[in-house]
């Protein structure tokens, strides 16, 4: 008997090779129990957006429609509004960067300039370094672009400066194009460490004497807990570092405004990248962002932002220090919204999330956040969005978790689950 | 006629749920555009609405615990509220895949032998001796897996007994406890069950191919993954066979309304009961869905008659 048989997708064997990963994951389904009240959610990296001045945002976006409602509802500029591209200067000021207006390009979204920027340098098997771990948000951009993602290690002060020689003289003695080196100096996603001067000042040599062009993301560099904000990389090179910034986790996430700033070469590539593949980023959010930094205490508010994640990250920090089973590590982040855990010896968090969300805890599992499958010990824990009380039920509920998957692994003598897990291990970006 | 959906829920098949429970409400509001379809998550909230707004009838559509085992059909029943599907008693006994299979047993099917343990068990008798002797005893492979759930999370198929230890971490993460069961090797099927106008009826069986060995969360959810024949390469014999395990199934385990069996159809043609399920995924990927289409019957059709046949209960 012959039956014609259906794999319910009539393009199945059309999908280019690169999207052979994007599969449905059972560890991304738990994440939607995880948007469920009943779960402390240490997962997402939703800003606190609530901790924003509503009222004051409401008469801007009024006035702003109002006043230019013809501008900020029509077509803009590729590189984006002048007028913000300006402001943008006021504000890496703060981290010691000084550059022309000319210099940035406004992105949807600090994620769309990561887009852009491998888009104009890397071909498929060119080389990209970053940290291990590193930002998932990045990994996937290097991925679509088909690079050879290469991680170097960090230690309590970031990404160390020999390893990431090492690897370069690796790749240079195997013929590899180094195109990039990618990192986050500044209270690390996941990593939760934070580049000191000197650090910083040593990986900037090593790239320099490389030829290679250093990637700096700093969506969190102003939400520093104490002293002043980090000194940008890029502060002490115009010409070898891109810089990207953004005003999700300083403003808005939900207007998706991010910026590059770049070399002038650089960014006449990015804005016609850009205009291809979005034509513009959008007037109403350039302009909304715009009206707010002109009209209203944006330093205080970014000031309101920290004393928020502190009292949280103390919640978390003080938890873990009280109930986590012996064998548990974590960093002690000084900014930003993340800790890096380390389980105890043997421990596997991807195996161990089910049993976590069924005790209404999620976090997100190491692995995610490397392309070679580290990280199986790790997890992140943001502390960006649950109420402090929250989190230090958080914290409890899953130090029973910990302490059962001990025994568990006592009983069986391995933490590993038989199956490998397919597909994305970390949650959408619209979960707490 | 007001009919609530309900699906979400906090297993770890709420998205699958949710998924689910859009497309039947889909499927009604098109079929009876006259009737108010609403769709509602379970949470602390439902009680409230159920009371005031009082639902003619409810689907309840809720996969993986406190949907299929039976918890959320008893405040149902206790609400004096209809709804499709089976009663909290039998589904409680479906949804427990060791008691369901004992049943299945008794009443004469075939269904792969199987041990069924506690953590618990392990920890204090031993890992080693007891997996051992699950090893001699029902040979290998083992098909491991958590005693209640769904949509194959935790399950694995163990051909070396020493992979099994790193099966039960998988099984144990989705619940407390796992069983563990021969594997027969032969095609995979699932055949739903629906009760019209008071008879009993199979649909055709869905015979599925998945790229791996293991039919999984994966395989399940991401189209073009998995092949899927409907109707099944099955001979006639054997294609009523598989149908009348199901129906079996349906009918010894006290099911209502619609209910789906997985089986397997081994070298002999010989059909084996695997699990039965009270609340079939009804996603764009599902295997129920795929057999209405066969049987030339919509989704909004089938559904809308069984919520007229349980609001007049």
């Amino acid at each position: 008997m012959t039956t014609e048989g259906s794999r319910l997708d009539p393009w199945v064997d059309a999908y280019a090779a690169r999207a052979n990963a994007m599969r449905a994951s059972e560890i991304r389904a738990l994440f939607a129990v995880a948007s469920r009240p009943e779960v402390v959610s240490l997962a997402g990296g939703m800003p606190y957006v609530q901790a924003l001045p509503i009222d004051m945002l409401t008469t801007t976006a009024q006035r702003l429609l109002v006043e230019r409602g013809p501008v900020a509802l029509q077509y803009g500029s590729g590189q984006g509004d002048e007028g913000l591209r300006e402001q943008i200067l006021e504000v890496v000021g703060e981290v010691g960067v000084t550059a022309h207006p000319d210099d940035i390009v406004v992105t949807t979204g600090s994620q769309m300039a990561l887009d852009l920027v491998t888009r104009v340098f890397c071909d498929p098997g060119d080389v990209v370094i970053v940290e291990a771990p590193s930002y998932v948000g990045a990994l996937g951009v290097f991925r679509a672009f088909e690079c050879e993602v290469i991680h170097v290690a960090m230690d309590d002060e970031g990404l160390v400066p020999q390893a990431l020689q090492e690897t370069l003289d690796q790749c240079s003695r195997e013929g590899k194009r180094v195109k990039l080196v990618y990192t986050i100096p500044s209270f690390h996603n996941p990593a939760g460490v934070t580049q000191g001067p000197q650090r910083r000042a040593e990986i900037l040599q090593i790239v320099q004497s490389a030829g290679v062009l250093l990637l700096e993301d700093d969506p969190y560099g102003l939400l520093g807990f104490e002293g002043e904000a980090p000194r940008a990389i890029r502060a002490d090179d115009a010409e070898g570092v891109i810089y990207l910034g953004s005003f999700s986790k300083t403003i808005a996430s939900g207007l998706r405004v991010g910026w590059a700033v770049a070399p002038h070469g650089v960014r006449e590539k990015l804005v016609l990248a850009a205009e291809a593949a979005v034509l513009c980023p959008s007037n109403y959010a350039q302009l909304t962002i715009s009206e707010y930094l002109a009209t209203q205490p944006w330093r205080e508010q970014i000031k309101t932002f920290r004393e928020v994640y502190r009292e949280r990250r103390d919640a978390l920090l003080e938890s873990l220090q009280a109930l986590m089973p012996e064998g548990t590590t974590w960093t002690i982040p000084a900014g930003g919204f993340y800790s890096w855990l380390t389980l105890p010896e043997g421990l596997d968090a991807t195996a161990m999330l089910p049993r976590a969300v069924a005790n209404l805890v999620a976090y997100v599992p190491g692995t995610g956040f490397y392309v070679d499958g580290q990280g199986r010990q790790n997890l992140r824990l943001s502390y960006c969005y649950p109420e402090p009380d929250r989190i230090r039920e958080g914290v409890r509920r899953l130090s029973a978790v910990i302490e059962s998957e001990l025994e568990l692994v006592h009983t069986f003598g391995t933490a590993h689950a038989l199956n490998p897990v397919t597909g994305s291990t970390v949650p959408a970006p619209d979960l707490a | 006629m007001h009919v609530l959906v309900l699906a979400g829920g906090l297993s770890a098949e709420r998205d699958v749920s949710l998924r689910s429970g859009r497309r039947v409400a889909e499927a009604l509001r098109i079929e009876r555009p006259d009737w108010e379809v609403q769709l509602a998550d379970v949470d602390a909230q439902l009680l409230d609405h159920l009371r005031d707004h009082r639902p003619d009838v409810v689907i309840p559509l809720l996969h993986g615990a406190a949907g299929e085992d039976g918890a959320l059909r008893d405040v149902l029943q206790s609400l004096g509220i209809p709804f499709v599907g089976s009663i909290a008693a039998t589904s409680r006994l479906a949804f427990d895949k060791p008691v369901a299979k004992r049943l299945i047993t008794d009443a004469g099917l075939r269904t792969p032998d199987c041990v069924a343990m506690p953590q618990s068990t392990f920890r204090e008798l031993g890992s080693t001796g007891v997996l051992t002797a699950v090893v001699e005893r029902l040979g290998l492979p083992l098909v491991v897996k958590p005693a209640k759930g769904g949509s194959a999370l935790g399950a694995s198929i163990v051909h070396d007994a020493s992979d099994l230890p790193a099966a039960m971490i998988g099984a144990f993460a989705y619940g407390d406890v796992v069983i563990m069961e021969q594997f027969i090797s032969g095609t995979e099927v699932a055949v739903g069950v629906f009760e019209r106008d008071g008879d009993v009826l199979a649909l055709p069986a869905v015979e599925i191919v998945p790229e791996s060995e293991l039919y999984d969360y994966s395989a399940r959810y991401t189209a073009g993954t998995t092949e899927f024949f409907c109707p099944a390469r099955l001979t006639d014999e054997q294609e009523m066979q598989a149908q009348a395990v199901a129906l079996n199934a349906h009918v010894v385990l006290g099911l209502r309304d619609w209910s789906r069996t997985d089986l397997i159809v081994d070298a002999d043609g010989e059909a084996w009961f695997l699990e039965v399920n009270v609340a079939p995924g009804m996603t764009e990927t599902s295997l129920v869905p795929q057999a209405l289409s066969a049987a030339d019957v919509t989704v909004g059709g089938i559904m809308s008659e069984l919520a007229e046949v349980a609001a007049e209960r």
